[in-house]
């Protein structure tokens, strides 16, 4: 489903060349469960943000669904990203003078879905994230769970295949966390392609396949053949 | 995959909900803008009205005749000598009837004597005219009637009186029907003028109107200050002019010896300069929507950037650049026509309070100084938000995101 091969990603930091990502290969099978761990600075982000068409390879070609999306237009990779990718952030991104309800609409709403149509999706996604009492509250009105809650209920109300999170357990308590990777790994489940970038190596072990980057480079890659882990 | 428009009214509005400082700021300027627009060219567009109310109430369509008439500018010793204008007298008025499209002619006589009554006494202001007065200059009649309809030359011993005048001498008995005492003569009151505001140049309420006939003998002088000529019709006041100089000219020895002047002319004159005042002022003005329209691109520009990481946001969940200037671009549309709105209410409250100040200014704004002032608001709202706009759609979203 996703092919990078031979990725970099270049920035330019004053007079200097950073490699962001140095020469990835990397092949993502359809509803498979991975982690990205490493340091500060490795490249996790920028490779979650390139496979999430929010950033663009220096080099390289990125195939996603058997289609070049190296280099769309701005327009084409909108699309692409509304209907096949979700994202989940560390620090929610949630929009503070909207409800629970609205900013798990907002992706219906830009893709322009009728209010009609909305309306059992999102009452659907905020039962299921258990925040039927909460739905009509503003984000400062709602725990750090509830509001990742929201987040992922928002990142997945457009069914995509693929659920990118970078860190969304960092500004959680443990119990938190957990429940919100309970969340993921139940989505993985349905078939949802799940990548998490984490700091956590706790929560990065769970994940099936786990790569580990160091200086924009995939040091290793290991896959865990044992399915559901101890939960 | 484009945002329905109810969704993008509801999203902006919510981010002008959202910002509370800076929307009042921005609805501020442009309601101050278009409220000056609409208060200046009303007070400019009053002032016209004004002075073309104050013109037609001269009368309509007239032509005023006076004698004198000097044919360079600047003073000449001796052509002032030379051209001691002869009177301008009752007969000369008369033949002036003879032309077609004349309606009617008032000719005036004007002086001052001592009105007495019963031991009341003042000086007054005296008019001398014939019954056509009344209609000539719209005045209206309080009590009894105007002056008769006889010949011009016929001395009839009758005049009608200002309210000041009727309250001055004879307080609360009833005047219509008393004889007073002008100078050395006697006169029966017939009427009282209505209390109705000045016209220029006369204040009706404190004269005495008598026939023409009895002014010369009053003032013991055969001439006359003025004929008025009320014309037909409009089209016909140049031909009348013309007429009117070329008979006096004939009566007086060939030799021209009155002005002429039209109401009409020297109205258009005013009508022009107060016309162009408005539109001066109108121009100013807009210079303050202009003013407007900078703020708004610099409110923008800070609104982008305080929003940095909503946009970023917007574009991971898949809003194309075009929605992102069309969410910004709506966003400064609706505070633009808000402002507008405010500002058109604004400059109505403001024209109804100069009205309530002044009552003589009729201060209504003009339609098209408040559709232009509509206009330009919108367009500068428009305009200078499409740069903030682009630039919040070039926007890299990975660090917009970050806040970065």
């Amino acid at each position: 489903m996703i092919e990078l091969s031979k990725i970099h990603r270049d920035f330019l930091v004053g007079e200097q060349r950073v490699h962001a990502l140095d020469n990835i290969n990397l092949s993502i099978a359809a509803g498979e469960y991975i982690s990205i761990m490493g340091p500060s600075g490795s490249g996790k982000s920028t490779l979650l943000n390139l496979i999430g068409l929010l950033d663009r390879a220096t080099s390289g070609t990125y195939l996603l669904n058997q289609k070049d999306v190296t280099v769309l237009p701005d327009a084409q990779q909108a699309v692409t990203r509304s209907k096949t990718i979700g994202f989940v952030f560390q620090d929610f991104h949630l929009i503070p003078r909207l409800t629970a309800a609205e900013n798990i609409a907002l992706p219906l709403v830009l893709a322009g879905t009728a209010p009609l149509l909305r309306e059992p999706l999102v009452s659907k996604a905020v039962r299921e994230m258990g925040l039927s009492d909460r739905a009509h509250h503003t984000p400062d009105q709602l725990s750090g769970g509830q509001r990742q809650r929201v987040a992922i209920a928002r990142a997945t109300i457009m069914q995509p295949k693929i659920l990118l999170a970078d860190e969304p357990t960092g500004n959680l308590d443990q119990k938190s966390g957990q429940d919100v990777i309970a969340i993921l790994e139940q989505l993985n489940r349905q078939g949802i392609t799940v990548i998490i970038v984490t700091h956590d190596a706790h929560i990065g072990k769970r994940a099936r396949r786990q790569l580990r980057m160091v200086d924009g480079r995939i040091e290793s890659d290991q896959r865990r053949h044992k399915t559901g882990s101890g939960e | 995959m484009t945002m329905a428009l109810r969704d993008i009214i509801r999203f902006s509005w919510s981010a002008l909900i959202g910002y509370p400082t800076r929307t009042l700021l921005m609805l501020l300027a442009m309601a101050i803008g278009v409220a000056a627009v609409i208060m200046l060219t009303a007070l400019g567009e009053g002032a016209r009205r004004y002075v073309s109310n104050e013109f037609s109430a001269l009368g309509t369509n007239l032509v005023i005749v006076f004698p004198g008439y000097s044919e360079t500018s600047g003073l000449n010793p001796i052509a002032m000598v030379g051209t001691t204008p002869r009177d301008l007298t009752l007969d000369d008025a008369q033949a002036l009837t003879r032309n077609r499209s004349i309606r009617r002619i008032a000719p005036i006589n004007i002086g001052s004597v001592t009105a007495s009554f019963q031991g009341r006494s003042r000086e007054v202001a005296v008019i001398g005219s014939s019954a056509e007065l009344l209609n000539i200059r719209h005045w209206q009649l309080a009590q009894g009637q105007f002056l008769p309809d006889t010949d011009l030359d016929r001395a009839t011993p009758v005049c009608v009186i200002g309210s000041k005048i009727r309250a001055e001498l004879f307080a609360e008995q009833t005047a219509v029907g008393q004889w007073i005492r002008l100078g050395e003569r006697r006169f029966r009151v017939v009427g009282v003028m209505a209390s109705e505001g000045r016209s220029i140049g006369v204040d009706v309420q404190d004269t005495i109107i008598i026939p023409v006939a009895s002014a010369q003998q009053l003032f013991n002088s055969p001439s006359l200050f003025r004929i008025l000529v009320e014309v037909k019709t409009r089209a016909a006041i140049e031909s009348v002019k013309q007429f009117t100089i070329e008979i006096l000219k004939a009566r007086h020895q060939g030799k021209r010896d009155v002005t002429v002047i039209t109401q009409d002319a020297v109205l258009t004159t005013f009508d022009r300069i107060l016309a162009t005042l408005t539109y001066a002022i109108a121009g100013i003005a807009a210079i303050s929507l202009a003013v407007a329209g900078i703020l708004i691109m610099n409110v923008m520009l800070v609104a982008v950037s305080q929003r940095t990481a909503e946009i970023g946001l917007l574009k991971a969940l898949g809003a194309p650049q075009e929605q992102i200037i069309r969410l910004i671009l709506s966003e400064a549309m609706m505070l633009s026509v808000l402002g507008a709105i405010i500002g058109l209410t604004l400059g109505e409250l403001g024209c109804f309070a100069i009205r309530q100040a002044f009552p003589d200014l009729p201060a209504y704004a003009p339609l098209w100084a408040v559709a232009t002032a509509m206009a330009v608001s919108l367009l500068t709202g428009f305009v200078f938000s499409l740069l903030p706009a682009r630039q919040a759609a070039r926007l890299d979203p990975v660090s917009a995101l970050t806040g970065k």
